[in-house]
């Protein structure tokens, strides 16, 4: 019982210090650390804005590639594979989950980079150069590097965890419509609408990790503190900043401000996990019995 | 039938097989990332290990070959510091939420052991900053052993408590009819059974542990020399690879691959042997 309050308290142990880690800016900036986009360490000016909307941006393309794609992955290994196939490739997905980020950000950087940078970006440039997201010199890394890799990522969790809420729906329902004669993918529909929640609750989750993913973004975002339209273009976001800045923040001021988008991380990804959390719960809750 | 029911019922079957096409070829595209980061790995990876990567300590700019072995030892300290702090608590904790855990108390702390899986390493990492570094007033191993010990705690709790549930409820009832307390019912005969379990799935946690680098980067900071003194910065398999990924040394980028390789050998290995363990449980039951 102590241990489990060890547990407990440990959550707010960790929000009070990074609150009074942060003191230095949270007093002298306010709220307007979150709206400013400066980022000058020189002039001890700090703005946040370009790093949220970094992370924000880069989780919210992640999750664009990745939901459909895990949806059907999770489609078909709770609905349609047949039992010796499901569970070699389940396994396969969550040990996509467990490979470390650094690995992830390895293979990004020389990998997924050069292959942006000489083959798509390029030919995104040339056909559908007229947008605005796609405009301007590939480098290869920026924004659409960090999503690319982020949806690599964020796929395993989405799948997976939406596989489990699919699986905890009675076969009861799948009867049913299959004896209404209904095809299996008529079937399917149905259930999906029974596990919308539950997909949304695992949707939530994925987010939670991209929001707060950092080795992989550090290393091919390109760690520039801007907001640019074109997906091409270096970005920066708050985990990464983190993971750069930290160890060179020599004034008191830089660490604090440091430590104040640690907390935003933090407080970010408490609720969305929260609420995923809460989501997924209800809805396995109320199919078990 | 009349033709238009026809119709309709070849489409229903012609939609049915282009969705369980589209689903399939989800799964085939999902997999097409992992195959590639893996035979990546695995290329880049062996050709580049040899005995000087485990034994040898790193060379100087320009100089080519050396090893890591400081690395691994840094690594293997931070994991014991991470596991000295981390696993009494959480395995306590999970007992608890196991066997004790029907009220609110329990059921709000399994929330929170499953919302702070959910947070940040790099978040974690600052934490452990402020906790140990800043009081130290240097970097050290304990305050990245700290950060790992954090990282840990939530996941071996909910390991614990899930490889306890697991045990059936007949032999709680049976330790207790021969009138053995409740404590020691839980201590002597749940534990021990479900001991495989959980060893298994804290050796997972673990492995999961040494693959994190985010927290690592500002507590137990890297170190290019020996060093096992756990109030000093202390080296590391992932910072390295950090470290050396972004130089411009063919020699060092080869041994980041290396080192990843080693990493996903390890969490590989023991996912499958965590995988073996809880099947042959789920199949006695």
């Amino acid at each position: 019982m102590l241990f489990a309050f060890g547990v407990l308290s440990l959550v707010f142990l960790m929000g009070y210090e990074m609150y009074d880690g942060s003191a230095l800016t949270i007093a002298k900036f306010g709220w307007n650390f979150l709206g400013t986009s400066t980022w000058d360490p020189v002039q001890e000016n700090y703005g946040a804005f370009p790093l949220i909307f970094g992370t924000l941006l880069s989780s919210f393309l992640a999750l664009l590639i990745a939901l459909p794609l895990g949806i059907g992955v999770a489609i078909f290994l709770s609905e349609l594979a047949p039992r010796w196939l499901e569970r070699p490739l389940s396994f396969l997905v969550e040990l996509l989950a467990a490979i470390p980020s650094i690995v992830y950000g390895l293979w990004g950087l020389f990998v997924l980079v050069p292959w942006l940078r000489l083959i798509v970006e390029p030919w995104l440039g040339s056909n559908l150069g007229a947008l605005p997201f796609f405009k301007g010199p590939a480098y290869g890394f920026g924004m659409l590097a960090a999503s690319v890799i982020l949806s690599v990522m964020v796929l395993p969790i989405i799948a997976s965890i939406s596989r489990d809420v699919l699986q905890a729906i009675p076969g009861l329902q799948r009867e049913a419509a299959l004896g209404l004669g209904a095809t299996r993918w008529e079937t399917t529909k149905v259930i999906l609408s029974s596990a919308k929640s539950g997909i949304l609750g695992a949707t939530l989750l994925g987010l939670g990790r991209a929001v707060g993913e950092t080795m992989a973004v550090t290393l091919v975002i390109g760690n520039r503190s801007q907001i640019s339209a074109s997906l091409f273009s270096p970005a920066y976001s708050m985990a990464a900043v983190i993971a750069n800045e930290f160890t060179e923040a020599t004034s008191s001021m830089y660490t604090s401000a440091l430590i104040e988008i640690a907390l935003v991380l933090f407080v970010m990804t408490i609720i969305l996990n929260a609420l995923a959390r809460l989501i997924v719960w209800s809805v396995t809750k109320r199919f078990k019995r | 039938m009349k033709k238009d029911e026809k119709v309709y019922f070849y489409w229903r079957k012609a939609k049915n097989n282009a969705m369980i096409l589209f689903s399939l070829a989800c799964v085939l595209l999902a997999l097409v990332p992992l195959i590639l980061i893996f035979s990546y790995t695995l290329l880049q990876g062996i050709s580049s290990l040899n005995i000087d990567f485990f034994i040898q300590m790193p060379k100087p700019v320009g100089e080519s070959g050396g090893g890591m072995a400081n690395a691994l030892v840094g690594t293997g300290i931070l994991l014991g510091i991470g596991g000295l702090i981390g696993l009494p608590v959480s395995i306590m904790a999970g007992i608890y939420l196991a066997e004790y855990g029907d009220n609110p108390f329990a059921a709000t702390v399994r929330f929170l052991a499953d919302v702070l899986s959910g947070i940040p390493s790099i978040v974690v990492g600052v934490v452990a900053y402020v906790l140990v570094v800043l009081p130290m007033k240097h970097f050290s191993a304990l305050a990245g052993g700290v950060a790992l010990a954090i990282l840990m705690i939530p996941t071996v709790t909910r390991t614990t408590e899930e490889m306890i549930r697991l045990v059936p409820h007949s032999f709680r009832e049976a330790g207790l009819a021969i009138g053995i307390p409740r404590w020691k019912t839980t201590l002597r005969i749940i534990l021990p059974t479900a001991l495989k379990g959980i060893t298994t799935g804290i050796l997972l946690a673990i492995a999961r542990a040494a693959g994190e680098t985010a927290p690592l980067l500002f507590t137990a900071l890297g170190n290019r020399f020996w060093s096992t003194a756990i109030d000093q910065p202390i080296a590391s398999l992932t910072v390295f690879i950090y470290d050396y990924s972004k130089s411009a040394f063919e020699d060092w980028i080869r041994q980041a691959w290396g080192a990843a390789f080693v990493l996903i050998a390890l969490i590989f290995v023991l996912s499958v042997i965590f995988r073996i363990v809880t099947r042959s449980r789920y199949a006695e039951h």
